[in-house]
């Protein structure tokens, strides 16, 4: 963190419990239920991973867990405060204690690199440019991107390098959590690595709990303490817990799960199969519907 | 974020009484969307109201907007005034010439100038130009998440993309009427003047004699409401644009028909309305044209 950078609040008001608490947490968009009684306390300094398959839910997980996606039902609390009962300035406030890091970076095309990751210090301090430019610029050294793109345009970057920016936004008011939406989504393998390394410097800082979600596996072996693995609703019977797996790396290897071991494994199985018996069935119910209004 | 509550649908029965059935539901389904969304706009434009008197916009922020909006508006704004100016002498003419009125012309030109065509139309040309453009802009940005890496860094999305947009549009929107009123009457009398030969000093004479302040002023108190609407129709359907090309499409489109519509409905009450007032402290009526 450079030295010039604000001092956000640093104690925490319920030292001795989880830093993020999601109890029973269900969100539904319309008739369409996408997380079910999920729970989770996430300890400080912890790097957790969720896992699973695309539409499971992971992304909208992640977003509850900031507020962007208010639940159905259930609470987020950080640090004890539960997200729901506060106010749009207190919320607002709390969320200079996230950093986020959006999937296809979410940099703002309006503005260069340097005002993008000096957004959030102009927003939250006083401090003087100078002092702000210093700042964005070990910054851009930390995650590794040459201080020539601070003039540049989020457009004129490669997918990686715009990656990197936005972690580098992210960490701008030094969080004491940071969120990981699909960060290697779309990079080739070395940049993978590269941002994977980067999510390990991170933890580094000190007091810092992150959560990463992903389907890669490789970013889960490499970063997680913990690994939680999340199954979509609509695989699932009515009582079944949604969160399929909690543990360790090794653990996730060693289980004997079917589900787990599909997804570890990167087994397509009898999938195609299904997806073609369910696009028969929808077209054999089309055909029928239609049949009806005729007659 | 909130998201909007969902119309439960009917199963298809079949037959005539499902086909009525299925009628029934879509009318309560397209009633009950209506309902939400008019209310969804109006509680926008009430946390935009609220954004804009509790905290001062940054300069750097309201500049390039304003720019965007009026300065860049201005051209087609002029050509279209200049334009309809003109094309109201050719398609009076014929008719005053008839009864030999021809000199009264320029009333007529300039009060529907300045009363009507000239806000209805800045109007529609800055919900054209910059209503879809804004919302096209706001939706490519909640697409790209752009509006929740706002929201996740503590910052209000309203305050800091509505709230310039819309007072762009409210502040501009005056000007630009008044640059339609003046090309319009510019062009109507060049038109009648020049090309028409109407004589110069009467068609003026006649122009003062009828058009007032009032008039002018009641033009310029309409295009306010108009510049209002098109900012928060479009910034709305941005800010609720649907994933995809085709969502960011549609929402730049709608953004300048739901503007087009409601600037007409806006005009149709205000002008009843602001009849009513005229009536009020001139209850002797308006002076007869012809």
């Amino acid at each position: 963190m450079p030295a010039t950078a604000p001092a956000p609040p640093r104690h925490r008001d319920h030292a001795a419990g989880p830093l993020l608490r999601v109890e029973s947490l269900h969100v539904r968009f319309g008739s369409q239920e996408v997380l079910r009684d999920i729970s989770i306390d996430l300890e400080p300094g912890q790097t957790l991973v969720v896992l699973g398959e695309s539409g499971c839910g992971k992304t909208v997980l992640l977003k509850s867990m900031i507020g962007l996606i208010l639940p159905t039902a259930g609470d987020v609390l950080f640090d004890g405060k539960s997200l729901a009962s506060l106010n749009d300035r207190a919320l607002a406030h709390l969320r200079t204690r996230y950093g986020f890091v959006f999937q296809g970076a979410a940099l703002f095309d309006s503005m260069t690199i340097l005002d993008n990751i000096a957004f959030p210090l102009r927003e939250h301090t006083r401090l003087p440019d100078a002092e702000i430019r210093s700042a964005v610029e070990s910054l851009v050294a930390e995650v590794g991107l040459p201080r020539s793109v601070l003039v540049k345009k989020p457009v004129q970057l490669s997918g990686g390098m715009r990656k990197r920016a936005g972690l580098a936004r992210a960490l701008a008011l030094d969080p004491q959590l940071v969120l990981y939406d699909e960060p290697t989504t779309g990079l080739d393998p070395i940049m993978t690595d590269v941002i994977n390394e980067l999510i390990l410097t991170v933890r580094q800082r000190p007091a810092v709990t992150s959560v990463v979600v992903t389907h890669d596996m490789n970013t889960a072996r490499k970063v997680a303490d913990r690994v939680i693995m999340l199954y979509p609703l609509f695989r699932l019977q009515a009582g079944e817990p949604q969160i399929v797996f909690d543990g360790t790396v090794a653990d996730l290897d060693r289980s004997r799960d079917p589900r787990i071991r599909q997804f570890v494994e990167g087994r397509a199985g009898d999938r195609l199969m299904e997806l073609r018996e369910e696009q028969a069935r929808a077209a054999a119910e089309d055909a029928a519907a239609d049949g009806g209004d005729d007659a | 974020m909130a998201t909007a509550p969902s119309i439960p649908t009917t199963p298809r029965t079949g037959g005539v009484t499902g086909w009525l059935a299925d009628q029934v539901a879509n009318l309560g389904g397209f009633a009950m969307s209506w309902v939400a969304g008019v209310g969804d706009v109006t509680v926008f434009a009430f946390q935009t109201l609220l954004w804009l008197v509790s905290r001062r916009q940054r300069r750097d922020v309201l500049i390039p907007n304003f720019y965007r909006i009026g300065v860049m508006s201005l051209p087609v704004v002029a050509l279209t005034g200049l334009f309809i100016g003109m094309v109201l002498a050719v398609q009076s003419y014929a008719q005053f010439k008839a009864l030999g009125l021809q000199t009264r012309l320029g009333s007529v030109i300039n009060l529907s100038l300045v009363r009507e065509l000239g806000p209805v139309l800045a109007a529609t040309m800055l919900a054209g130009r910059v209503g879809s453009a804004m919302a096209a802009e706001l939706g490519t940005m909640r697409v790209t998440e752009q509006i929740d890496a706002l929201e996740s860094m503590g910052a209000n999305p309203i305050y800091y993309l509505v709230v310039p947009r819309f007072l762009g549009c409210l502040v501009l929107i005056p000007s630009l009427t008044v640059m339609a009123d003046f090309m319009g009457v510019l062009g109507g009398y060049f038109y009648s003047h020049v090309l028409l030969g109407i004589d110069y000093h009467h068609y003026w004479a006649n122009s003062r004699e009828y058009v007032d302040a009032f008039d002018f002023l009641l033009g310029i108190f309409k295009s306010l409401f108009f510049g209002a609407a098109i900012a928060l129709v479009s910034c709305h359907h941005g800010f609720h644009c649907q994933p995809g090309a085709e969502g960011v499409g549609r929402a730049a489109t709608n953004a300048f028909v739901h503007s087009f519509v409601l600037i007409l409905i806006l005009d149709l009450f205000l002008g009843i309305w602001l009849n009513n007032v005229h009536d009020f402290f001139r209850p002797e009526g308006p002076r007869r044209l012809l």
